[in-house]
């Protein structure tokens, strides 16, 4: 990818497509931006006037209800207008050309998209096509990246951790398919995690894992002794059939998070998800309901960080706010 | 007909281990005479080739020509002038039109649109099953009669070995060789791009280098078993290589190219989704791409081929995985060939051996030398022109090209084409 693609000619962030290109500083700017976003939520009128006059479309080419929800909340937190587009059930089906679709949204006056699409690199195709007024924010491309949901995950660490140098983070699941985990890892590396572990069989990990700054490891236990953090990957289970997995009970047995494996961890360590979350697959819902679990406020910090974005994007940080 | 004298050139014809200034002498579209004309010749035309060189017309093993079908993309018209312009004068067809080259009445068309245009001979590739369905074998005699001077199941996989196997032996009957894209599409599944690094880091699902070693070996196993001369098109990796070297070493008639963009390009040039390096099979490693050269160096690959397929505009404007596959390659195989030459990787008579000589054996045509009495086929260029590469000035109807903005050398200056100046820059 183009480095400069996603930054302005002043190193503004202009699109957020990914994590890949953007340094610790501007992770840190985003993170921060958030936390003056976190108290919104708990305030009577649940609104800041920042993207008021905006219009944010979401362009859902797959579905997903969570992550829609999350980001049409925060663009209503920011006062933006939201339209929700399900683009796999109208205008492609129909045979229109992505291009097509995005000219017409353009010709709408819409001021940003948010993508989520099937296809690896698709929000960077819009992102290079659109109209130059337009921002671009990847709601999930692919196996590529989710990049605001990795920033949420920091966001949920650094909460709970604020050192990322000391932390040793571990990562478990189907990192072949993961676009949440390639997010995850770059943006922990970038900003100076201690270590970062990756979890798998070998079947859901690509041979060249160790090119992206990792610790590979094909043991639960060994991988997860002593880690700060355990964050679990949800496994599709369309993929627990057939040659990736033999089984969910096996995967389970192998790879499960129980009680019992808790006490490998650091005795402070926290446990984190992006949801939704295979109970007795990946892991007890003792464990995801636990005291260790923060998987709940991930969620919750979701909309901080997506507001984040979305206003950093749109050039409106909270200091503009009238 | 024209009556040429081609004077003063730096004149390189692999086939007869010439390489020296000397002239050339055409009439009635054949080659009449090298050094002196016969007493009495008048040339009608003199072309002055001081400091070019002249050499066969290119042969190009593979090239997409769209028609019939595909006429979105370009035709045998469009093409066939772009391949005049690259010096390229005789090139083969990949079955896969719509019509599928799986009779003489496609064979027929083909031929009679080349003539039209007159610019390149075109081979057509046939069909070795029946709609490239990979099922039931085609009439290959039929081809062979109508035209054909190769077969081949394209990009398509046969259905499972038993029909390869049979494919092979029936066309060991006719004598005919028969082209194999090297892959198991078991292992491709839906890659896209080679599985690597970059495939990793950009969540591209990827083509193992495993995908072609595997087709390649039981392709061998096969040639060796039917005695079929088999010809391996479009080669990407290094173990491709070693196996076919060992094949050749072992005695097995079996030949190789691979697409010249290959020696040039890597899976580094896919990074940001680069939809112009999208591309079957995949860019694969810098060690493969250096197996490749050594392998074009020692004459394990004997030819170099453009495996030219344009595009429409539209093609290559979607997500990465949505894109087609290809690049509009006629108009670099030349200079990408003389930048080898360049790269101090092969001399100069070398590379043109590799898109002359090297290609027309694999189908076993006169074309790619200059015998007397030859067809007047050739390309005459200028070594020294250094030139940037626009997309828009590109004569092929596909400008879907990664080289665009490269500095390239050599420039064609002239084609003839059965005697007659085809191009002329």
């Amino acid at each position: 990818m183009r480095p400069n693609l996603q930054l302005d000619e002043q190193g503004r962030l202009r699109h957020f497509l990914s994590i890949q290109g953007l340094d610790r500083q501007m992770l840190n700017l985003i993170l921060d931006t958030a936390e003056s976003f976190a108290g919104v939520s708990n305030r009577t009128v649940k609104k800041v006037p920042l993207l008021r006059g905006k219009v944010i479309a979401n362009l859902f080419f797959e579905n997903s209800t969570r992550t829609r929800t999350t980001f049409e909340l925060a663009a209503k937190r920011l006062s933006a207008d939201v339209l929700n587009l399900n683009i796999s059930t109208s205008a492609t089906s129909k045979g229109e050309t992505l291009l097509d679709t995005l000219r017409n949204l353009e010709a709408m006056q819409v001021d940003m998209f948010v993508v989520r699409h099937g296809e690896s690199g698709a929000a960077h195709f819009i992102a290079e096509h659109c109209a130059p007024h337009v921002s671009v924010i990847n709601a999930g491309d692919g196996w590529h990246a989710h990049p605001t949901q990795a920033m949420l995950d920091m966001f949920t660490i650094r909460r709970h951790k604020p050192d990322f140098g000391r932390l040793r983070i571990a990562i478990v699941g189907d990192l072949r398919h993961s676009r949440v985990a390639r997010s995850q890892i770059v943006a922990l590396n970038t900003l100076g995690a201690a270590e970062v572990r990756v979890i798998a069989p070998r079947t859901l990990m690509p041979n060249d894992m160790r090119s992206l700054g990792v610790h590979p490891f094909h043991d639960l236990e060994a991988g997860i002794r002593d880690a700060d953090v355990v964050i679990m990957l949800r496994l599709q289970k369309e993929r627990m059939e057939g040659a990736f997995l033999p089984s969910e009970q096996e995967y389970y047995r192998l790879f499960g998070l129980t009680e019992e494996r808790l006490d490998l961890l650091h005795p402070e360590a926290i446990v984190m998800h992006p949801g939704p979350i295979n109970r007795g697959v990946e892991m007890d819902s003792e464990v995801a309901d636990g005291p260790r679990s923060v998987i709940l406020e991930q969620v919750t910090y979701g909309i901080a960080v997506r507001m984040a974005v979305m206003s950093l994007c749109m050039q409106q940080t909270p200091g503009a706010e009238s | 007909m024209n009556s040429i004298s081609i004077l003063n050139g730096r004149l390189i014809d692999p086939a007869a281990e010439r390489d020296e200034i000397i002239d050339l002498h055409l009439a009635a579209g054949r080659i009449l005479a090298i050094g002196q004309p016969p007493a009495g010749f008048v040339a009608e035309q003199v072309i002055d080739a001081r400091e070019r060189v002249v050499c066969p017309g290119l042969v190009d093993l593979s090239a997409h020509l769209r028609e019939p079908g595909l006429e979105v993309k370009a035709n045998i018209a469009s093409e066939t002038a772009a391949a005049a312009a690259a010096g390229i004068t005789s090139l083969c067809c990949a079955p896969d039109t719509d019509p599928v080259i799986d009779s003489p009445a496609v064979v027929e068309l083909i031929r009679r649109r080349a003539k039209q245009s007159g610019k390149a001979m075109v081979l057509p590739i046939g069909a070795i099953t029946q709609g490239l369905r990979g099922d039931a074998l085609s009439e290959m005699a039929a081809l062979h009669e109508a035209g054909c001077v190769a077969l081949s199941n394209g990009l398509r996989p046969f259905k499972n070995t038993q029909v390869e196997r049979r494919a092979l032996e029936y066309a060991v009957t006719f004598g005919l060789v028969v082209f194999v894209r090297p892959e198991d599409r078991h292992l491709r599944g839906n890659g896209c791009v080679h599985e690597g690094p970059v495939a990793t880091r950009l969540g591209l699902p990827g083509i193992p280098a495993a995908a072609e070693t595997v087709a390649v070996a039981r392709d061998i196993a096969l040639a060796e078993h039917t005695g079929a001369r088999l010809h391996f098109h479009g080669i990407s990796t290094a173990t491709a290589v070693r196996k076919i070297r060992r094949a050749q070493h072992d005695g097995l008639p079996i030949t190789a190219d691979c697409a010249v963009h290959q020696l040039h390009l890597t899976e580094q040039d896919v990074d940001g989704y680069n939809s112009d390096c999208h591309l079957i099979p995949p860019l694969r490693t810098l060690q493969d791409r250096e197996a490749l050269r050594q392998a074009l160096a020692e004459g394990v690959i004997s030819a170099l081929c453009s495996d030219h397929q344009p595009h429409e505009e539209d093609a290559k404007q979607a997500p990465f995985p949505s894109t087609e596959p290809g690049i509009s390659g006629l108009e670099t195989l030349l200079p990408l060939s003389l930048k080898l030459v360049r790269d101090g990787l092969l001399s100069l008579p070398e590379a043109i051996a590799r898109l002359t000589l090297g290609p027309a054996q694999v189908v076993d045509i006169p074309a790619g030398r200059l015998s007397l009495g030859n067809s007047a086929d050739i390309c005459i260029f200028d070594p020294e022109a250094d030139w940037v590469l626009d997309r828009e000035q590109m004569h092929s109807a596909g400008h879907n090209t990664p080289f665009h903005g490269w500095h390239l050398p050599g420039r064609v200056c002239y084609t003839l084409f059965e005697g007659r100046v085809v191009y002329q820059s």
